[in-house]
């Protein structure tokens, strides 16, 4: 038995658009900025209404998987998706796939920016907006 | 500072000829790190001795800093050009999202000169600059909308910056502010009256590129280090908790809180305008500037029922902060919240410096009680304490800048007491209206001397508070003490640091900070570059005919005693000597 973890929102009305995870998405690969970010923070239209934190929701049956014509994208375990670069060309058709916008993109390199559920954006967000949920996979 | 960081981009536009160019300044950064240092060199490059505020020539300059985007709180942006209000150095500082939009756009200033012919707004996307039209914004009631009309036309949501004008702006009152998120301002000194002049509605900037690091292994440490520093502390609890406006309770407490004019220094009904209250029964929701764990903005959800129709409400989402509650509140006698949120609210959706148009209105009110101003000056409006929709009358008659009397006080409290009378209780500061406290010398002196006429240049209202009475600093020894804060608060303002921060970007943490982004600095090379930035300040407002001798007082602070008890004419005098015989030495 393998516990597989996957990221979560738990509640955007606790968000106060700091977008720290945001920052520690990219730190995570060793980027400072925002260029390999596959979570964001946006308003609802106005700040003063809230936010939306748009990220990967680990669709248990995934779109974008479905419409990758190379094969590149692959269903995870415990829901998303793992992107092998290496067959991906880099055609977009996982974007426009995906309704919630969590397919992000890396324009130096042309190919979609994929969130892996490591949870590292947790340990940043300051107002519990996140977590991190684990469940046991057979 | 790091081969190929982008923070040494300059972008120059120029709005005549609707051109703009990038150059590489490596100099400028390496020699002055970002945000105030590099914004003052830049404004003595561009802006040409006797330039009028209102000209083309006058430069609108934007500096970003190299921990910003690198390390939390290194989130603002200072803005410096020529004041229309002061007729000297403009310097303002704003949050929001708009530092690190300019930084991750790949900038580490803008210069924008010149002036268009029509209302054009600037959006920056990254290595892109369009001139947009908007002629359809200009003019618009309410800075709200033009925000979201903006916001659903251009690309970049959630890292982006969108800085606007209001019609205060468009109508050049000297104290205009540019709102940027909504809810964020480069307040005090009309900078909005600036982009007025150039027909300048707005300025969009987007951004989510990279910047390099040193030593990500130690870069990595030490962002955990000052994330913990900001979260787990005490340090900025405050802020994050009940924000600014907590100190409503403690000044009043003190006899500290200028109360109508400086009449008075405690409030009667001060808990129901108070932070607690405030909280308890207003706050909506909480924001954070960008890349900031702290989150100090508080949003007011103000909730009315239309009075024509039942069953017809609307819920209005109002910032505050202690400075608006004070100038817009207590200072106008205003102890009802709902009062001081529905003017702020018109204060806001004008584009007005908060601040200074509460003690324009307190001045006018005085006036107008004392016969010196009459229903003839006022058009009909009856200023009076607490009396809320008169003062949003007022304020609907000074964006329209018709008559006299209004066009004068949409030039300050200075000029227009200038004209009526009044001098000795309207609240000028050198050209600048008075901040929210009476603590004693400190904080008046603080921001008559400061360098941009804010209390924040040095905190003096910080300094009072160390003190009694009967320990009251002799005036050498606070003028030694605020200008050796203000010297630091250069350092912060030039990595474009949020002051809240300034217990934990210590020294220390600055220097290991700056040593990521790969410049290497001693503390005591630190504090040389503070007073350099001070006294390059200093340099440019006496080219422009600032002089520390001819500065004074107005007669309502000495005729109000403080907490340290009556500010003496003759210490004013002394520290004013000490303070500039101090600025003199040079750096």
């Amino acid at each position: 038995m393998k516990k597989v973890t996957r990221l979560a929102v738990s509640d955007t009305e606790r968000c106060v658009g700091c977008q720290l995870c945001m920052f520690a998405c990219s730190r995570r690969v060793n980027v400072v900025g925002l260029e390999s970010s596959c979570i964001k923070v946006r308003s609802v239209g106005g700040m003063e209404r809230g936010f939306v934190v748009v990220v990967c929701r680990a669709c248990p049956n995934p779109p974008c998987a479905k419409v990758c014509p190379t094969d590149a994208l692959k269903p995870r375990p415990g829901g998303g998706v793992i992107l092998n670069k290496d067959l991906c060309t880099g055609c977009g058709k996982c974007r426009e796939a995906c309704l919630i916008g969590a397919v992000f993109w890396d324009e130096s390199q042309s190919k979609p920016l994929i969130c892996v559920h490591c949870g590292f954006c947790v340990n940043f967000c300051p107002h519990s907006v996140l977590e991190v949920e684990k469940e046991e996979n057979a | 500072m790091l081969k190929g960081d982008p923070l040494a981009n300059v972008l120059y536009v120029d709005l005549t000829r609707r051109q703009y160019s990038v150059e590489r300044r490596e100099d400028l950064f390496r020699d002055n790190l970002g945000g105030s240092g590099v914004a003052i060199r830049l404004l003595e490059e561009e802006c040409p001795k006797g330039t009028d505020p209102l000209f083309p020539e006058n430069p609108i300059i934007f500096a970003v800093g190299p921990l910003t985007a690198l390390f939390p709180l290194a989130s603002k942006t200072v803005a410096m050009f020529k004041s229309p209000h002061t007729g000297n150095l403009g310097e303002s500082h704003a949050g929001g999202r708009s530092a690190i939009a300019i930084r991750l756009a790949g900038y580490g200033a803008i210069v924008i000169k010149g002036a268009s012919r029509s209302p054009i707004y600037l959006a920056i996307h990254g290595n892109e600059v369009f001139f947009r039209d908007a002629s359809s914004l200009w003019g618009m009631g309410s800075c709200f909308t033009v925000g979201r009309i903006i916001r659903e036309n251009e690309p970049g949501a959630g890292v982006r910056t969108i800085m606007r004008i209001g019609k205060a702006g468009e109508r050049r009152i000297s104290y205009a502010s540019v709102t940027t998120e909504t809810y964020r301002h480069f307040g005090r000194l009309g900078l909005g009256a600036v982009f007025g002049s150039k027909n300048l509605k707005a300025v969009v900037v987007s951004g989510s590129g990279k910047i390099p690091v040193k030593d990500p292994g130690e870069y990595r440490r030490l962002y955990n280090e000052i994330y913990d520093a900001c979260t787990l502390s005490q340090a900025m609890r405050k802020y994050h908790d009940l924000g600014t406006s907590e100190n409503v309770l403690p000044l009043n407490a003190l006899s500290a809180l200028p109360t109508r004019n400086l009449l008075a220094l405690k409030l009667e009904k001060a808990e129901n305008i108070s932070g607690e209250t405030m909280a308890r029964d207003y706050l909506g929701r909480r924001l954070a500037c960008s890349h900031c764990p702290v989150g100090c903005i508080h949003i007011a959800a103000l909730h009315e029922p239309y009075q024509d129709e039942p069953y017809f409400y609307k819920t209005s989402m109002i910032s505050y902060d202690y400075e608006p509650i004070y100038a817009l509140g207590t200072l106008l006698g205003i102890t009802e919240p709902s009062a001081f949120l529905k003017l702020m609210n018109r204060v806001e959706a004008y584009g007005f410096d908060a601040m200074s148009t509460g003690v324009v209105m307190a001045w006018a009110t005085e006036a107008f009680q004392r016969g010196l101003i009459s229903e003839k000056e006022t058009q009909g409006v009856h200023f009076d304490w607490g009396n809320y929709q008169e003062y949003i009358k007022g304020v609907e008659k000074l964006v329209s800048g018709e008559g006299e009397f209004y066009q004068a006080l949409g030039k300050g409290v200075g000029e227009a007491s200038r004209i009526y009378g009044g001098e000795e209780f309207a609240l000028n500061f050198a050209g600048n209206e008075m901040a929210g406290y009476h603590t004693g010398p400190g904080a008046h002196l603080g921001l008559l001397v400061g360098a941009r006429h804010s209390h924040l240049d040095n905190a003096g209202y910080s300094i009072d508070q160390k003190f009694t009475p009967e320990t009251l600093p002799s005036p050498e020894k606070l003028a030694e003490m605020i200008l050796k804060e203000e010297e630091w608060r250069q350092v912060l303002s030039s990595l474009v640091l949020c002051f809240f921060a300034r217990g934990i970007y210590n020294p220390e943490v600055v220097q290991r900070t700056l040593s990521c982004a790969g410049f290497e600095l001693s503390e005591g090379d630190l504090h040389q570059f503070g007073r350099m930035i001070h006294r390059e300040k200093y340099r440019f407002k006496e080219r422009e005919g600032f002089s520390l001798e001819s500065l004074s007082l107005p007669q309502r602070v000495y005729q109000t005693p403080t907490p340290l008890g009556e500010i003496k004419e003759g210490y004013v005098r002394e520290f004013l000597m000490h303070f500039s015989l101090k600025v003199k030495e040079g750096p």
